[in-house]
């Protein structure tokens, strides 16, 4: 178990800081959403917590541990990456994807052993992908794509998980499938859970907390039906925003208006 | 990838097929001596097999003196450039890519044309020179081109391609100039270029081997960071890989690699391309089995390639990089069309 903080972090490139003195933090077993018009930072925000961008001022740990100061490996420990499934290399077998998530548990010459092959093994049995394992990723649909690097994820055994928009290019089913897949894990294994989304009321009924960006900065912070509320969203996006309560679970339901 | 008959097959058939290619090319010359006898005068050096000597004696100092250091030279060669190609390919996530890319052939060419025109003594410790100088030129080239694609901390592929072209283009540049300002020195350079040097004997083998089998280790060894890495330079960092190390790693060795088959050989184009391509159509993209494998395929290609170049037009030699060319380009232009059909991606 482990928490995720972001503290008056600057994000961005030195000549184009993307966000300003971000302040979040992500409990084990949470999942918060970050949410936003295009180009507020999210991804930005995602690379910051896998330490693959430092910030420019401010610190971004986990355990209280500076994730500059650590190794590569030693971060992939702690933190694993949920990208888009878009341009993976189709030839690789389902199998052979999700054992890459032992990376960080291995030196250059070695090879993966029977605990590596285990966890792999678990992995693809928890996202339902067992029967899929000798499939090339390239002849599988995007929902199953996206479950295999959720099995990768997993199988790297981290503590803190970042989802990069992994419902992007999925249908209805698939996208609801994904999320409480997400949902389940974050719970079952106190994994703190930092999500990028566009899709509002998928936040709205999947996300514990939701961070709203907006102009570099965090606009809202808090429960879905405290952040996703008319005047905020119009604020933000620029345009007339409806919230009404979902029909069947009572969360925020949101509808563009103009 | 294939189904997985028995994970020995690949191995049994690149084996087998460097193995026929060699005995091939033991055969081939301006004295023919029969694959059996061939295969057999090799048998006779162990004694246990009590095989009676019934050839010409001839025939053993030829296979021993000329036969076996040519074809030793040459199976390493196409194992080099294809064991290169293949990290090479893997480390751009390019397809396109080879030793040549990043500037290894032009950068060996320059110090090769350069200890030419500078009438180096014919030997440095115990080599000849020109190779020596040509190896330089490629390792010099290929550290000013990854030093120039750096950016920030570390090396994007585009970077680094465009630097090669453009080192490149530079070094050629300066290796016409050298070579339009001292005639005399003409005929020897562009011999070498496009076949390297009939040094003959077991010296250059003997030189060539430590690099070789250095670098192809190191290569065959990191098949599987290497496969992390196709899945671009952000994921395999989240992934907890040090990528830029690993980089670096993989640019040292395929270029030691590359720079030591090009300064014994010559500039031979398309073994880099193609036997990757074809290893990975053949087996399959994991890169754990991709290296070794186009390494054996590598140094059974530029065999076969060496055996029709002497043959053809026998007694005429043609140069083995005009016979891998004629040979290479129709074949990958069948393998692109071919590819473009099965795959989805490489």
């Amino acid at each position: 178990m482990a928490e995720l903080e972001l503290l008056s972090a600057s994000l961005g490139y030195a000549d184009h800081p993307v966000l300003r003195q971000v302040s979040l933090r992500v409990d084990p077993g949470e999942i918060l959403a970050v949410v936003g018009p295009n180009g507020v930072g999210k991804s930005t925000l995602i690379k910051a917590g896998s330490g693959a961008l430092a910030p420019l001022s401010g610190e971004v740990r986990i355990n209280g541990q500076d994730l500059r100061s650590l190794r590569p490996a030693a971060r992939a420990r702690l933190v694993s990456v949920v990208p888009q499934a878009t341009d993976l290399p189709g030839s690789f077998l389902a199998l052979d994807v999700v054992l890459m998530g032992r990376t960080p548990y291995l030196g250059w010459l070695e090879n993966e052993g029977a605990l590596d092959r285990e966890a792999a093994q678990l992995a693809m049995e928890r996202t339902e992908l067992a029967e899929l394992a000798e499939r090339p990723v390239g002849e599988l649909s995007g929902g199953e794509q996206q479950r295999v690097l959720i099995a990768r994820a997993l199988a790297q055994q981290a503590p803190v998980m970042l989802l990069d928009e992994p419902t992007a290019h999925l249908d209805l089913r698939h996208q609801d499938q994904v999320l409480r897949l997400v949902r389940e894990l974050a719970r079952e294994r106190s994994l703190a859970v930092l999500l990028a989304l566009h899709d509002l009321n998928l936040v709205a009924r999947f996300a514990d907390r939701v961070a709203l960006l907006s102009n570099g900065r965090v606009r809202a912070l808090g429960k879905p039906e405290q952040v996703l509320t008319p005047d905020q969203l119009a604020e933000v996006y620029g345009m007339r925003i409806h919230v009404m309560p979902h029909p069947v679970f009572g969360t925020p339901l949101v509808l563009s208006g103009e | 990838m294939r189904p997985r008959l028995g994970p020995a097959a690949p191995w049994l058939w690149a084996g087998a097929a460097l193995l026929l290619t060699a005995l091939a090319s033991a055969a081939v010359g301006a004295v023919p001596i029969p694959p059996v006898t061939a295969a057999r005068i090799l048998l006779a050096r162990l004694p246990a097999l009590h095989i009676r000597a019934d050839w010409p004696a001839a025939y053993a100092t030829i296979l021993f003196d000329i036969r076996l250091p040519n074809l030793a030279l040459t199976a390493l060669t196409g194992m080099a450039l294809a064991g290169s190609g293949a990290a090479f390919q893997g480390l751009f996530r390019n397809p396109l890519a080879d030793p040549y890319v990043i500037g290894v052939a032009s950068g060996a060419g320059l110090g090769a044309v350069l200890a030419m025109a500078a009438h180096w003594p014919a030997g440095v410790l115990g080599l000849a020179a020109v190779p020596v100088a040509g190896f330089i030129g490629a390792v010099l080239t290929v550290g000013l081109v990854y030093s120039l694609s750096r950016v920030g901390g570390s090396t994007p592929v585009t970077t680094l391609i465009l630097a090669g072209v453009a080192v490149s283009s530079f070094a050629t540049a300066g290796t016409s100039l050298i070579l339009l300002l001292s005639t005399s020195e003409l005929h020897r350079a562009v011999t070498w270029m496009v076949g390297g040097f009939s040094l003959g004997g077991w010296e250059p083998v003997l030189a060539a081997s430590p690099y070789l089998l250095l670098g192809l280790g190191v290569l065959v060894l990191l098949g599987r960071p290497i496969n992390v890495l196709q899945f671009g330079d952000e994921q395999a960092r989240q992934l907890g890989l040090d990528v830029e190390r690993l980089k670096l790693v993989i640019v040292i060795a395929a270029s030691l690699v590359a720079a030591t088959a090009v300064s014994f050989s010559g500039i031979i184009a398309f073994v880099g391309l193609i036997v990757p391509h074809l290893t990975r159509l053949l087996w399959g993209p994991d890169y754990r089995r991709l290296l070794p494998l186009a390494t054996l395929l590598g140094g059974s290609f530029l065999l076969a390639a060496d055996t029709a170049a002497r043959v053809v037009l026998s007694p005429r030699e043609l140069p083995v990089g005009v016979v891998t060319s004629i040979v290479g380009a129709p074949f990958f232009l069948w393998l692109l069309h071919r590819a473009r059909r099965r795959l989805r991606g490489w």
